[in-house]
């Protein structure tokens, strides 16, 4: 580092100059050795990774009692993280693991941090995704969906967004996760999504990113969980899409790893909150086309034959429909049959992306293998310490980026798609819900029973 | 754990005669809990009688000093916080005092949500003048952490139900006038110019702003910022943005001197792609800036085209804003209804 850049840059120029500094010696010293070598850095260190989640499964040191109240998150990115490695846990931890959460369970719905808390939306969102992450019907059918809905109905505020728990915050996360919640168990409903839209649209910012709140600043996690929830309650052409698209690519930036915020620095785990948003764009491209008052413009390298909308209106009885104004059809353009709700997770992945990526799949690669990875976990950016929350959301990253190329979830991604030996091939996830896509879908089919 | 806090220094619970008749309750972790946490064994002491407070539902004042050593213990327990609330209602407690709590464990905890919405929550219930108490607890943190996401949105909150507007706009200037590159001042400055009451609204300020806005563009044409703000300034309104000479003369003056112009291009296409008519002097400064000499009438092909070279990490995106702008310009004449004549 020179010292000769002392107090020539602002602090934002000269944290950033430190963080292309590292990550620039590491790029310099792979490219210097030779191929056969390379190869070996861009490994996935799968065994590794997996003894290391799987100890933290089983012991926690006690600096993490500073997580005392976030017990199945810690299981969720250890959960999900071992499932995107393609392993699973024996029947016994199995077991361990939903008698554990069915402690975290309240009687009157939800789930809270940890055994006698009150249950949280966030809480709850990680223990219903942990029990799907580990599927079967033991584990699903341990959630009590008529209670949790009762639960989510409390947390219902008047400003139409989500209250994390009694008497707690509301905010865009709130909103996400209990929504995911209820579309995955098929308990989503009007009484559920009535305003939320609302809310989330007003949390927008100018830069084209969504907030926590109306009027913080656009941030990567936050993003995530606007667009998503949109999606979700199928009020996503109310956004400013093209907007929000030329907010996420600039996040990106010359390390190859995302940013969470303009300015801000790179870290690893926005490699899901916003790569994941880049790639549900990618599925949006009708509803863009629309906004843009466009005819539905195909990209040229797309089958366009093959093109299938997850939207079941067709495009031509469509009046222009602004970003301002709301659709002159009354809002109903979009609106779909009343207890379709249930059916935009499972359309959402079997739609075909109607373009190519919009951001640097293998410069993420790149980063999150040599940067991000460690020789066991994954980290912010070199210098910071592994914990499991980045593991997961590195490991997440990394799937969204070997299957973004593909035209649809059913093709296997090509080796040119991934960086590193084809082995490094993690299992594909669920966007909107970061689910391996597998569980889902296994959810999807029991929950769509009754 | 507190390096500063001796173990010798705290008497266990158990010793204490203030808990003498409290029966302490186990967490109910099973007999094989998975995630176990190692806990200390004054953590898994406090914890314990925490939990006998809270399923008695005891709301006294010894029920409030346990709330505030598990609070010390693991600032994000929200199920400590929102009891500590009902105790603090129930007793009537001076809220004043909990500031002054808040603000001792905000320096270790500042990254907490549970601590920020404990703030709101007893500052709501305070009602009387907080604002300025408010917006200095904030600047210290700030003055710190000048992008501090919590912080700013506490700010915020503090402006619209509070007040205390007075000085924000020179505090935004400030900070700005300090780094430059601070995105969450910016933001801010929006939030101050949108939404103060004392001043007109972005109509009335538009004018202002664009002209401090491009001369920071000026200073640093790199800078993300600014440029996000100017598109911001018009928002709802692009046909303003599109007519302002500021926003063309700007971009002719960065794209003239050949120096981080990425930004400076990618809001010239943005303009062309809702009907900017370029004057021959962009045209010019654009074609300079091709290697391959690339003249021709489509100038969003060729801006699109530099932009895929000079910013390739994001190549896929101006690829796709290069297929998307012709349908786009073609329906902005259509608009305008100017079917009919050549691009």
């Amino acid at each position: 580092m020179e010292s000769s850049r002392k107090a020539r840059g602002t602090k934002t120029q000269e944290e950033q100059w430190m963080v292309e500094n590292d990550v620039g010696q590491i790029y310099s010293w792979v490219s210097s050795i030779p191929p056969n070598a390379q190869s070996v850095f861009l490994e996935i260190r799968r065994d590794n990774h997996i003894q290391y989640l799987m100890h933290g499964l089983n012991n926690l040191a006690p600096s993490f009692s500073t997580l005392d109240a976030n017990r199945p998150w810690i299981c969720y990115w250890i959960l999900h993280s071992i499932a995107l490695l393609g392993d699973s846990l024996d029947g016994e931890l199995e077991h361990s693991t939903i008698e554990f959460l069915s402690r975290c369970q309240d009687p009157d719905g939800g789930y809270g941090g940890g055994p006698g808390q009150m249950p949280h939306l966030a809480t709850t969102y990680a223990a219903v995704n942990s029990l799907i992450t580990l599927g079967g019907p033991k584990s699903l059918s341990s959630i009590n969906r008529v209670k949790l809905r009762a639960f989510l109905l409390r947390m219902k505020d008047a400003s139409g967004g989500f209250r994390m728990h009694d008497g707690g915050e509301v905010d865009v996360r709130a909103c996400y996760t209990a929504i995911s919640v209820a579309s995955v168990l098929n308990i989503l409903d009007d009484e559920l999504t009535q305003n939320v839209g609302d809310y989330i649209l007003s949390c927008q910012t100018y830069e084209g990113g969504i907030a926590g709140e109306p009027g913080s600043e656009a941030h990567g996690g936050y993003t995530f969980c606007g667009l998503a929830a949109m999606i979700l309650i199928n009020e996503v052409h109310r956004l400013d899409l093209p907007c929000l698209i030329d907010w996420v690519v600039f996040r990106q930036g010359v390390e190859g790893g995302f940013q969470g915020r303009t300015n801000k620095l790179v870290d690893g785990c926005y490699s899901f909150w916003q790569g994941g948003v880049a790639v549900i764009v990618q599925k949006l491209h009708s509803v863009i086309c629309e906004q843009l008052g466009l005819s539905n413009v195909l990209d040229s390298e797309c089958d366009s034959e093959s093109y299938h909308d997850y939207e079941t209106s067709d495009i031509s009885d469509v009046e222009e429909c602004t970003v301002e104004t709301s659709c002159p059809l009354g809002g109903t353009c979009h609106h779909r049959k009343e207890d379709s709700f249930a059916d935009i997770g499972v359309d959402f992945i079997s739609s075909k992306r109607a373009i190519a990526p919009i951001f640097s799949s293998m410069h993420l690669q790149q980063y999150l293998l040599l940067c991000s990875q460690e020789g066991a976990g994954f980290r912010d950016k070199p210098g910071k310490p592994r914990d499991q929350y980045h593991t997961c959301y590195c490991l997440s990253g990394l799937s969204v980026c070997q299957y973004c190329s593909s035209a649809d979830a059913s093709s296997p991604p090509l080796a040119r798609d991934i960086l590193g030996p084809y082995p490094n091939l993690l299992e594909q996830l669920h966007p909107l819900y970061n689910l391996v896509l597998d569980r889902y879908y296994e959810a999807h089919e029991f929950f769509s029973k009754f | 754990m507190d390096v500063l806090q001796k173990s010798s220094e705290r008497i266990p619970l158990s010793q204490r005669p203030e808990y003498a008749d409290v029966k302490p309750v186990a967490q109910d972790d099973g007999p094989n809990p998975i995630v176990p946490i190692s806990y200390t064994d004054e953590f898994r002491e406090t914890m314990d009688y925490f939990r006998a407070i809270y399923v008695t539902d005891e709301r006294s004042l010894r029920a409030l000093q346990l709330t505030a050593e598990a609070i010390k213990l693991n600032a994000g327990n929200y199920t400590v916080w929102q009891f500590r609330r009902l105790v603090l209602k129930a007793l009537n407690a001076d809220m004043n005092k909990e500031l002054d709590f808040v603000d001792g464990i905000v320096e270790r905890n500042s990254k907490n949500y549970q601590i920020w919405h404990h703030r709101r929550w007893v500052a709501e219930n305070l009602g009387t003048d907080l604002s300025t108490r408010e917006l200095e607890f904030t600047k210290k943190i700030l003055s710190k952490d000048a992008k501090h996401y919590h912080a700013w949105s506490h700010r915020q909150w503090v402006l619209q139900a509070l007040g205390g507007w007075k000085d924000e706009l020179a505090y935004c200037e400030l900070l700005l006038k300090d780094d430059i590159f601070n995105n969450s001042a910016w933001n801010q400055r929006y939030f101050v110019v949108t939404r103060s009451p004392l001043l007109g609204g972005l109509g009335a300020m538009r004018e202002s702003e664009v002209t401090c806005t491009v001369n920071a563009i000026m200073e640093h044409p790199e800078n993300e910022s600014p440029w996000r703000y100017l598109r911001g300034l018009y928002r709802n309104d692009t046909q303003a943005l599109v007519k302002d000479p500021q926003v063309a003369s700007v971009c002719l003056k960065i794209l003239t001197a050949k120096n981080n112009y990425v930004h400076a291009l990618s809001m010239l296409l943005d303009l062309l792609c809702h009907g900017f008519q370029a004057s021959l002097e962009i045209r010019n400064a654009v074609y300079g800036l091709s290697d391959s000499g690339a003249q021709g009438s489509d100038l969003v092909k060729v801006v699109c085209s530099i932009l895929e070279l000079v910013d390739p990490m994001r190549a896929n995106y101006w690829k796709w804003r290069r297929n998307m702008a012709p349908a786009q310009a073609a329906q902005c004449l259509k608009d305008d209804g100017l079917t009919g004549l050549s691009l």
